[in-house]
């Protein structure tokens, strides 16, 4: 080993030097070794104490419960209980459908967004791009805001208009299915153009060659889409893919703000129960079997989707 | 042939220009509402020009809130936390990019697993964690959980991997040592990068609603997210207040974002595509 530094170190060293560090050659060599483990250490230390701890305890936690302020040993009870909690599969299949529903009309559009925005026949290009990229900097609970009193039944914006358009007024945040609706509604102008940006980034990389390679065998606008663009943005598609879901999984802090979970649990979701188990009824055991449970979920769709869209490339 | 390619990029510009109008309307409205008394944001027609009430409201918000003292809280704990933040994952993100050392993937690898862990599965022992360390209500307690951002080191990790080895060489050639090369060598060509981190992590913080609202329990110490929840939830909700609040936590950070979209966008970028 210490052949092997002093080898890569044997550096010129001034005669000055050699007089103010008797040893400077293993010095250097011991500061580059030892560098980079002091440089990650604080990283380290911080991720331990406030990641790692609290991960392990949670699970302990999940085994507990606390019965007049006692922390008691219940084995997998916490679990078994999410089984037959009909609120769980409640917030459960209230994730899935902004998975399954929200989530791809979200990721074409960008997709959409992310060719019109690089198209060379757009004038004013970084106009649009600043536009549609500034929703992305305004902060939930700012947009929850904006998006319950724009989506208000008797006085909002929204109703205002379709009034002027002969449209009833529509249920947008009290009705189950609407409030379902707004949420993916406020979801996708929140995160549209933060995909775009990803996918354009990536678009930019495909050499143009491609495309005249693509029109020069007669493609026309779509097949030179489905044929060149699409697989080209295979990798950014995964990446998005992968952060829209963990996003949509732990999704809380929309529906909190915009509806509270609510009407009639219509938009509670897998985050807002974990925070309404631990912070209002206090049942911290049960929290963390639930965010467990989210977890595993987390991990097993992670999975799937590197193994559908990861392995061409 | 070339009428035929205006007339589409006509159509493609007009057709962007719609759904834009339609994304930006709600900030229209945001900044427009704010300057109106809550009765008048609700009359019909709705305002769509400013109104005279933006003194009455900013009052309301300083009476019901200590809405000046929020926004303080809210810089000075964004301020901190990007600072501190950034030196953290900069720091880690050069050695993962720029040293081989025994443990570099498997750490690495481990920081990453942050990225997947969802928030949920921590917030409870770290709500008890602080609670023993006496620390609710304080900023530390906001601050201290997300300084090892992943991302963040992620980011710093794919930045500094374009770094070319030369330089660094060349400057251990001139006799700098480790802490002096880093700071004097890799950083000065790193600002486009650094200023996409701390957009990213001032962002993070300035917007981060659900620790600070399991954390800070006293009026006086909220941050801008949590004291507007916190006034959204009355019975007797003021909205002229409330949106005229939305505004000041809106239109900072995208003034801001406008200003250094470029450096975001791109160092972002670097970050997220090469993989």
């Amino acid at each position: 080993m210490t052949s092997t530094l002093t080898g890569k170190n044997a550096l010129p060293v001034s005669a000055g030097d050699v007089a103010q560090h008797p040893r400077p050659r293993r010095r250097r060599g011991r500061g580059r070794h030892l560098a980079p483990y002091l440089f990650v250490l604080p990283a380290l230390l911080l991720f331990a104490a406030f990641k790692l701890y609290p991960i392990g305890w949670s699970f302990v936690l999940s085994l507990h419960r606390t019965i007049d302020g006692v922390e008691t040993f219940i084995g997998a009870d916490n679990y078994l209980r999410l089984l037959d909690d009909p609120l769980f599969w409640t917030a459960l299949k209230n994730t899935a459908v902004i998975l399954a529903v929200q989530v791809p009309v979200m990721l074409a559009l960008a997709t959409g967004l992310a060719v019109s925005l690089n198209s060379t026949l757009l004038r004013g290009r970084t106009v649009f791009r600043l536009g549609f990229f500034m929703p992305m900097v305004t902060g939930l609970v700012a947009y929850g805001i904006i998006f319950s009193v724009l989506l208000n039944k008797d006085y909002g914006l929204v109703n205002w208009l379709f009034g002027l358009a002969g449209v009833d007024a529509v249920p947008w945040l009290t009705d189950p299915l609407w409030a379902k609706i707004s949420l993916g509604l406020a979801l996708t102008w929140h995160y549209t153009g933060y995909n775009a940006v990803i996918l354009l980034a990536r678009l930019q990389t495909i050499p143009g060659e491609l495309f005249d390679a693509a029109a020069v065998d007669g493609a026309g606008a779509w097949k030179s889409f489905v044929h060149v663009t699409l697989p080209g943005l295979r990798p950014a598609i995964l990446l998005t893919t992968v952060l829209s879901t963990i996003g949509t999984l732990q999704i809380f802090d929309e529906p909190y703000v915009l509806t509270g979970g609510g009407p009639d649990n219509a938009t509670l979701t897998i985050g807002v129960y974990v925070y309404q188990n631990a912070f209002k009824f206090f049942d911290f055991g049960y929290a963390s079997a639930v965010a467990y449970a989210l977890a595993v979920l987390i991990g097993i769709l992670g999975v799937i989707q590197f193994r559908v869209l990861g392995d061409k490339s | 042939m070339n009428t035929r390619h205006r007339g589409r990029g006509i159509l493609l510009t007009s057709g962007l220009a719609i759904v834009l109008a339609a994304v930006a309307l709600p900030f229209y409205w945001l900044v427009i509402a704010s300057t109106h008394s809550s009765k008048e944001i609700f009359d019909s027609p709705p305002p769509m020009v400013p109104g005279g009430h933006l003194l009455d409201n900013l009052t309301s918000l300083q009476e019901s809130a200590q809405f000046g003292r929020v926004v303080l809280n809210s810089l000075l704990i964004a301020v901190v936390y990007t600072v501190c933040a950034g030196a953290v994952c900069t720091l880690a993100g050069y050695a993962f990019a720029k040293y081989r050392f025994r443990g570099r993937e498997g750490m690495f690898g481990l920081l990453m697993l942050g990225l997947v862990i969802p928030a949920q599965v921590t917030l409870v022992p770290l709500f008890k964690m602080m609670a023993d360390l006496q620390w609710l209500n304080t900023y530390q307690a906001v601050i201290m959980p997300n300084l090892a951002l992943p991302f963040g080191i992620f980011l710093m990790r794919q930045s500094m991997a374009a770094l070319p080895d030369e330089l660094l060489d060349s400057g251990r050639m001139d006799g700098c040592g480790e802490l002096r090369l880093f700071w004097k060598v890799v950083l000065p060509p790193m600002k486009p990068a650094l200023a996409a981190l701390a957009i990213f992590l001032f962002l993070y913080q300035w917007n981060d609603f659900v620790w600070p609202l399991i954390i800070l329990r006293d009026g006086a110490s909220f941050t801008i997210p949590v004291a507007l929840a916190s006034l959204q939830g009355l019975d007797d909700t003021d909205y002229g207040a409330i949106l005229a609040g939305t505004s000041i936590a809106a239109l900072p950070m995208a003034i801001v974002f406008l200003a250094l979209q470029r450096h975001f966008v791109s160092g972002l970028l670097a970050g997220a595509v090469k993989e």
